[in-house]
């Protein structure tokens, strides 16, 4: 199962780095990084492939996004089919 | 990968203009469970509905984690009540009491099915079960109710009106001092739709599947932002726009039903794409017709805006989902939606351009709180004008009225939750007595003779 993840907040120096670690504790591969600048919001979107990851995908959501609020983002991670469905035909 | 703007907009509509799925409905048929001995009968239906809809409450939350899209309720319609009685006799009651124990040990918050069809006349079991819903109402949690007196194909029948009007006032006067929580569980139907998943008007019809799975999805907060974004537009893009916003509202709509149905190994049965209001700030469906350009809602010009809001969100809906069915399109229930309840307050909506607005949403006359004295057969005589909107129209329109006992127009009751508060509405009260009085059938309506 692929997921993706959003960061958005405040540009700081490490959040790259910081979610990176996140995954790669928990066995989460990284496919494919987007990042850009809108409104003066840094805005990161990670395609990651969670089918090896040792917890559960819930869990894996949960520790996304308490990371995000220690560091004052907004972190979310979604299974990838519900961007799919909403935007593809 | 999918571009990042239509990710953003999609964690935007969850995140901050309230999209969510309403609710996955679990339809389970209690056709099997009949016995001519009620005990018996009661616990096949308990122990049914418990195994079947045991996994329900934990599959809907897992996939609301897995998926980051909330699913705000859980819960379970079941075959017309009136039906099971029909073998048993005995005390109606018994079943509302057996479906709240199930109901609560499988962790749903509404069972609805407590119900009758009687849209051509009295069966068996009818009557005696209609009878029983202000007690059942009054000593259940978690039950709700309806009864469809009237349809397209066999016209109203004005029994079952008279005896209606009285029933929603009885459930009032019961639930008095419990935050008159009979009548706001208790639907009024014409032309009843049997695989509709919302409440209070849901049941599971006589030719549906054993066991089915049913997703209503919502958000009159992301189609209200959506045309935020699009102030000068035409009425043809207004409408182009909602189209879109609704196509995608219903395309997780149909994500979250195909997964819940694989998960639970039930089969996926439709997807109701309503726009359904909660009080929650930015969940109104008065919101988006005061976007396309109202003062307020109520404002001349309402009517309109919501057949263009109902049609569109319609035609967005049908391309997204492989079975559209239920009630879909826009609800307009008064408690429950922020704009609605500004606009009564203020003098701007009255119940007769509610009535009119009826003739052009998804349902009727939803959430009305009204004056306490109102007699039983002016609620009837708002019950027959409703349905006969709906025999006329080919669609479905209920009513759900809550006579609010010893209270007076002006005044507000606050029913707590998604039911939201009411002011209370005037109402016509030149009495229609003798008319109701009358009882009998009205014919079926031309509209009916098609084939």
């Amino acid at each position: 199962m692929r997921a993706i993840i959003t960061v958005v907040g405040k540009d700081m120096v490490g959040i790259l780095a910081k979610i990176s670690t996140v995954c790669a504790q928990h066995n989460v591969n990284v496919i494919e990084v987007s990042q850009s600048i809108l409104q003066d919001m840094f805005c990161m979107i990670m395609l990651v492939d969670v089918s090896k990851c040792d917890i559960e995908f819930t869990a894996f959501a949960e520790g996304c996004r308490k990371l995000g609020d220690e560091l004052h983002l907004s972190v979310n991670a979604m299974h990838e089919d519900i961007f799919n469905s909403m935007h593809r035909i | 990968m999918i571009n990042t703007q239509d990710i953003l907009e999609t964690i935007n509509m969850i995140r901050e203009e309230n999209l969510d799925i309403r609710t996955i409905t679990m339809g389970i048929s209690l056709l099997d469970c009949a016995d001519s001995d009620i005990e018996r009968a009661c616990d096949r239906i308990y122990d049914k509905i418990c195994r079947k809809a045991e996994k329900l409450v934990y599959t809907g939350e897992d996939i609301e984690k897995q998926y980051g899209i909330p699913i705000i309720n859980k819960r379970i319609s079941v075959t017309p009540i009136a039906m099971i009685l029909a073998a048993s006799g005995g005390d109606p009651v018994k079943y509302a009491k057996t479906l709240d124990r199930a109901a609560k040990q499988v962790g749903v918050n509404f069972l609805g099915g407590y119900s009758a069809l009687v849209h051509k006349g009295f069966a068996s079991g009818d009557e005696a079960l209609i009878n029983s819903i202000p007690e059942a109402l009054s000593e259940t949690e978690r039950i709700c109710s309806s009864v469809n007196i009237g349809s397209t194909k066999t016209g109203i029948n004005m029994d079952a009106v008279r005896l209606m009007g009285k029933i929603v006032r009885q459930s009032a006067v019961l639930t008095k001092d419990k935050g008159l929580v009979g009548p706001s569980k208790l639907v009024v139907f014409c032309n009843a739709p049997e695989d509709n998943p919302f409440m209070a008007g849901a049941f599971h019809g006589a030719g549906e599947p054993d066991c089915v799975i049913n997703v209503g999805v919502s958000g009159p907060g992301v189609v209200r932002a959506a045309l935020s974004k699009i102030p000068e537009a035409d009425i043809t893009q207004v409408a182009d726009t909602v189209k879109k916003t609704a196509f995608k509202i219903t395309r997780v709509g149909q994500l979250v039903a195909s997964v819940a149905s694989e998960r639970l190994g039930v089969p996926f049965g439709i997807v109701d794409l309503s726009l359904a209001p909660t009080p929650a700030v930015g969940d109104s469906v008065a919101h988006i017709l005061e976007e396309m350009g109202l003062e307020q809602c109520g404002a001349c010009g309402t009517t309109a805006c919501l057949a263009l809001l109902n049609d569109a969100v319609k035609k967005g809906g049908v391309m997204a989902s492989s079975h559209v069915g239920g009630l879909s399109g826009a609800f307009i229930p008064v408690s429950e939606d922020a704009g609605m309840i500004d606009a009564a307050r203020s003098g701007s909506l009255l119940i007769e351009k509610l009535e009119a607005m009826t003739a052009v949403c998804s349902v009727g006359l939803d959430m009305i709180a009204i004056p306490g004295d109102t007699p039983e057969e002016v609620i009837a005589g708002i019950i027959a004008d409703e349905a006969a909107i709906g025999m006329v129209n080919s669609k479905t329109t209920a009513v759900r009225v809550i006579p609010a006992i010893g209270k007076k127009d002006g005044e507000e009751i606050n029913f707590g939750g998604l039911f939201g508060v009411s002011p209370i509405m005037k109402v016509n009260t030149a009495s229609p007595a003798k008319f109701i009085s009358r009882g009998g059938r009205i014919p079926a309506p031309l509209q009916s003779l098609k084939n």
